[in-house]
């Protein structure tokens, strides 16, 4: 049991302000995930939640206490580091019951916890090496399974994966989702890979900048971007944006000239948006349908062949746009692509780069992990 | 940028083309055998030249006196004369054991104060941790004379002169700033993760410094610790300065042999030997592992 | 980003002051009560032959210390002696270290050969030097000059500082050796490929790759020689004295003469204080080259 707060949380190194006034909350048990690129101060909000980093103001909640001047190891957490910080001096048992060992257990229960945990992670044949010894995988299980041996209230993730290829990250990622059903703990994950975040979260906080941009569900993130840099973000290959001009707007929907010249018809309140206003329409690749009696027109630049799928990169008047084709589409560099898009899966961004408030929700937007385990559940009966 | 390696080729023509070459590759293996010869010349002359004085010093030792101001010779019959006369005049064990007692002292005493200090610059640094370092090492150069008088009237008020307590007071601080520099720049190197999972498993400063800096920093530590022994050992301006015959390590032994008997070379050079071997014996014994301690610290 | 950065301004802070505490101010103490004293004493009659002249002398100990030309000589001695000491000890020591970078048998044991004076006493090395080696009757310089049918040279009467950087320089050069091998070690294999590829030979690898490299140990040699340098009192002490004449009296023997020789503690003094504001000097320098060093 388990939660955590964040309010106003503001962080400062000197003169430049890395974090400007963070909040919010996590459920207990909830596997939450603080997305962003590089710089956007994902690590250190993670770092002052560990408390190896002090909050410059704002207050760290956990169960509702206020932890801010707690040292990092009263806390009750624990911390997978992205480098995986393992003891190069110990063995994988002495790495993963040395916590226990500073608490002074003694060293039956130590031995007894240790086994306990490695039997979790099959890390048992592994105990006696030292961290040299092991590969990169291994390692990171080791990293985890010291968390675990600590039995925190809430574990901590700073990129574990990025240093793993990408076959082995595939693999850890399904298993850190399936540890988190294990444990039925509290988990905050920091990565910069969008697609970590996707598939593992329950809520993504997508920060930017030291400001949280949007917090929310995965799809909520997917189909419901609050501005154009969490539609940008989030999605990949990511989203086409492409400047058009206001026909007509209303708390309806509003009408837009593409480029070409088409009028399109996307179902956001306009309400206050006047005709002649340009705006940014967004679209994603997937939702792009090839129709040769379609709106828009391109030159084919570059063809990259995945196998199942195709990305096409078309040269539009103002926008080089991805397109998301079946695997088998036969266009060649240089022809000319006729498409359009689902209007209902649009967006429309304002010059401030709020997206316009949908008229519809997308009905899998509330869906968390929990859910989905409730369909597939459902499915199989 | 690589270039692609010539394909090996198995066709007659690959071997016919091979076999045209055997000379060259003869003519290349040959000059290759010259100039590891050469090498291995200039590497030995280099390092023996450089070696000489020392090995000079060595051999007058075992000389008589005669033998060591006439003409320069490697032959001659070995005494061990002049040893006993040395012995005779002053018990070397007497001043060895203050060397060694001063020179091991103050470099646990330095590394002692010198690993807090040191981990403190190097994990939390603040905008004057700079400056302290720099400071700490600019009062390396200031020139001890300059202070003798002042440090020599203390000493004779509190009692400390001609004792080896005041000697490694005051190599402790002469060793200060160097050693907590090395350290600081061993320290540096290992990844902060390291530590800050000790804190989140639970580890005081105190049990982060003993239970993962030291174990993983040892070989920084040990060089720090090597160089801090040769500087004190080696140290001649406060030792012959402040001791008289109580505290006195082996540099005033030596100098006791310098100017009234500078002209029996034999004995000085055995007296001479004698200062310098323990040291000499030490440092080759560990260069390997300075060189280990500094390949991961100051000069990566 | 940040990551190197101070954690909490004040808690950590706090605690790393604590922790630096002892030594901080232990050299603070070793530095500012000698200091204060040798202050003290530039300004007072202080003569321990005429114990019967004391009281405030003003800035007479100074006005006679800057009229005195052997000031200028020593500061000048001093600089030439840290000079050239530098110099041959980083020149010598970088060459040495890429001989010994090669392989050739026994490399090991010429290597500890080598590095050996590093361990010799400064007491030692000179009186060697002077006895054994450059002894304008006896010394083995002098045996070679005879046997090349040239005429021997009184090293320390004819060429004095020469023969100091000598000394000095064959007791540095080990650590520079030291250092320099050490930092070569650990240059990447890859980049002297990558050059051989781009068709550069052993020169230009070595001055555009090797040296490069080496940038960040030879100003530790610097830095640590230096140090070390500016405070040259033994070999002077055991060889000349000072002289012949100021030949090679350096700031810290010119002190040592004033106030132990002559026994004026405020002239003595007044010379030290001329040696730390010379100290501090170069110490700036130092900082320049240093604090770059130690930004990464």
């Amino acid at each position: 049991m388990a939660t955590l707060q964040l309010r106003n949380i503001v962080k400062r190194f000197d003169d430049t302000q890395v974090i400007k006034g963070v909040d919010l909350d996590v459920n207990d048990r909830e596997f939450v995930v603080f997305v962003g690129p590089s710089g956007c101060g994902k690590s250190t909000l993670l770092r002052m939640i560990a408390g190896l980093e002090s909050a410059t103001s704002g207050d760290i909640l956990i169960d509702g206490q206020r932890i801010n001047e707690v040292g990092p190891a009263e806390r009750g957490l624990a911390m997978v580091f992205q480098s995986y910080a393992l003891y190069p001096h110990m063995t994988v048992e002495d790495n993963m019951g040395f916590s226990l060992k500073l608490a002074g257990v003694s060293k039956e229960e130590r031995r007894r916890k240790v086994r306990e945990t490695a039997e979790i992670l099959q890390l048992e044949p592994l105990l006696d090496r030292k961290p040299k010894a092991l590969s990169g995988g291994q390692r990171q299980r080791v990293a985890i399974g010291r968390a675990i041996v600590r039995n925190p209230s809430i574990f901590l993730f700073d990129e574990p994966l990025s240093n793993l290829d990408a076959a082995l990250r595939v693999q850890m990622r399904i298993e850190l989702a399936r540890l988190h059903e294990a444990l039925d703990a509290t988990m905050i994950y920091v990565t910069h890979d969008q697609i970590e975040a996707m598939t593992m979260a329950d809520k993504i906080v997508v920060l930017q900048g030291g400001v949280v941009e949007q917090v929310g569900s995965p799809m909520a993130l997917y189909h419901h971007p609050r501005n154009r840099f969490v539609a940008g973000f989030i999605g990949s290959p990511k989203m086409n944006f492409v400047k058009v001009t206001v026909a007509h707007a209303g708390p309806a929907g509003v009408e837009v000239r593409l480029p070409g010249g088409v009028n399109c018809e996307v179902p956001v309140d306009g309400d206050g948006v006047a005709a002649g206003t340009v705006l940014e329409l967004g679209f994603r690749p997937e939702h792009i349908q090839l129709d040769v009696g379609g709106p828009l027109e391109g030159c084919i630049e570059v063809i990259e062949r995945l196998g199942g799928l195709t990305s096409l990169y078309v040269r539009m008047p103002e926008a080089l746009i991805t397109v998301s084709a079946d695997g088998n589409v036969e266009h060649r560099v240089g022809d000319t692509l006729r498409f359009g898009f689902a209007p209902d899966c649009a967006h429309l961004f304002g010059s401030d780069g709020l997206a316009l408030p949908s008229l519809h929700r997308h009905p899998l937007a509330a869906l968390n992990r929990q859910d989905n385990r409730a369909i597939s559940m459902a499915g199989s009966q | 940028m690589t270039t692609a390696k010539p394909k090996p080729s198995l066709t007659a023509e690959g071997q016919a083309s091979f076999t045209r070459t055997a000379p060259a590759v003869a003519t290349a293996l040959l000059s290759l055998e010259f100039r590891r010869l050469m090498l291995t010349l200039l590497g030995w002359g280099v390092s023996l030249l450089i070696f000489f004085p020392i090995l000079w010093m060595a051999m007058t030792g075992f000389k008589t006196e005669a033998a060591a101001i006439a003409d320069p010779s490697f032959l001659f019959t070995p005494t061990l004369d002049s040893y006993s006369a040395v012995q005779a005049r002053a018990d070397y064990f007497k001043y060895a054991l203050n060397s060694v007692t001063v020179a091991f002292g103050s470099t646990l005493l330095a590394l002692l104060i010198g690993i807090p200090s040191a981990y403190s610059m190097a994990f939390l640094p603040t905008r004057r941790t700079k400056g302290t370092l720099l400071w700490m090492l600019s009062t390396k150069m200031l020139p001890p004379v300059g202070v003798l008088v002042p440090i020599y009237l203390l000493f004779r008020t509190t009692g400390l002169l001609d004792t080896r307590t005041g000697l490694i007071i005051v190599y402790t601080l002469m060793n200060l700033p160097i050693v907590v520099w090395m350290l600081y720049t061993f320290f540096k190197d290992l990844p902060r993760d390291i530590l800050e999972a000790g804190r989140m498993d639970g580890a005081s400063t105190f049990q982060e410094v003993v239970y993962l800096l030291m174990p993983l920093t040892l070989p920084g530590i040990a060089s720090t610790g090597l160089l801090s022994v040769i500087l004190s050992w080696n140290e001649a301006f406060w030792s012959l300065n402040l001791t008289s015959s109580n505290a006195a390590p082996l540099t005033a032994y030596i100098a006791s042999f310098s100017s009234p008997e500078g002209l029996f070379w034999a004995k000085l050079s055995a007296a001479s030997t004698m200062a310098i071997a323990p040291i000499l014996v030490f440092g080759w014994m560990t260069q390997k592992q300075m060189v280990r301690g500094l390949t991961f610290g100051a000069v990566k | 980003m940040s990551k190197t950065r101070a954690s909490g301004r004040t808690v950590g802070g706090l605690r790393s002051l604590s922790l630096q505490a002892p030594a901080v101010s232990l050299l603070l103490l070793w530095m500012l009560v000698p200091l204060g004293m040798t202050l003290w004493f530039s300004f007072q009659r202080y003569n321990l032959l005429m114990p019967e002249m004391t009281g405030f002398a003003g800035l007479e100990n100074y006005e006679f210390l800057f009229t005195d030309p052997a000031l200028w000589r020593a500061i000048g001695n001093t600089l030439l002696l840290v000079g050239w000491v530098l110099v041959i000890t980083v020149v010598g020591g970088t060459l040495l270290a890429v001989l010994f970078q090669q392989e050739f048998p026994g490399r090991g044991i010429a290597r500890v050969l080598a590095i050996s004076p590093f361990f010799v006493m400064p007491t030692v090395s000179a009186l060697v030097w002077k006895n054994m080696m450059m002894h304008p009757d006896n010394g083995v310089l002098a045996w070679l000059a005879r046997v090349f049918g040239a005429s021997p040279v009184d090293w320390f009467s004819s060429l004095p500082l020469t023969s100091i950087v000598i000394i000095v320089a064959w007791q540095w050069l080990p650590f520079a050796l030291l250092i320099l091998l050490t930092a070569m070690q650990s240059l990447d294999d890859d980049q002297v490929e990558a050059a051989r590829m781009d068709g550069a030979g052993p020169l230009a690898v070595f001055f555009y790759i090797t040296l490069p490299h080496l940038k960040r140990a030879i100003s530790v040699v610097i830095m640590i020689e230096m140090i070390f340098l500016l405070t040259i009192f033994a070999e002077i002490y055991v060889t000349t004295s000072g002289g012949p004449g100021l030949a090679t009296t350096n700031l810290a023997y010119l002190i040592y003469m004033q106030s132990l020789l002559d026994f004026d503690v405020g002239l003595g003094s007044a010379g030290g204080v001329v040696a730390i504001i010379l100290a501090n000097i170069v110490a700036i320098f130092l900082v320049r080259l240093v604090a770059r060093h130690l930004e990464n």
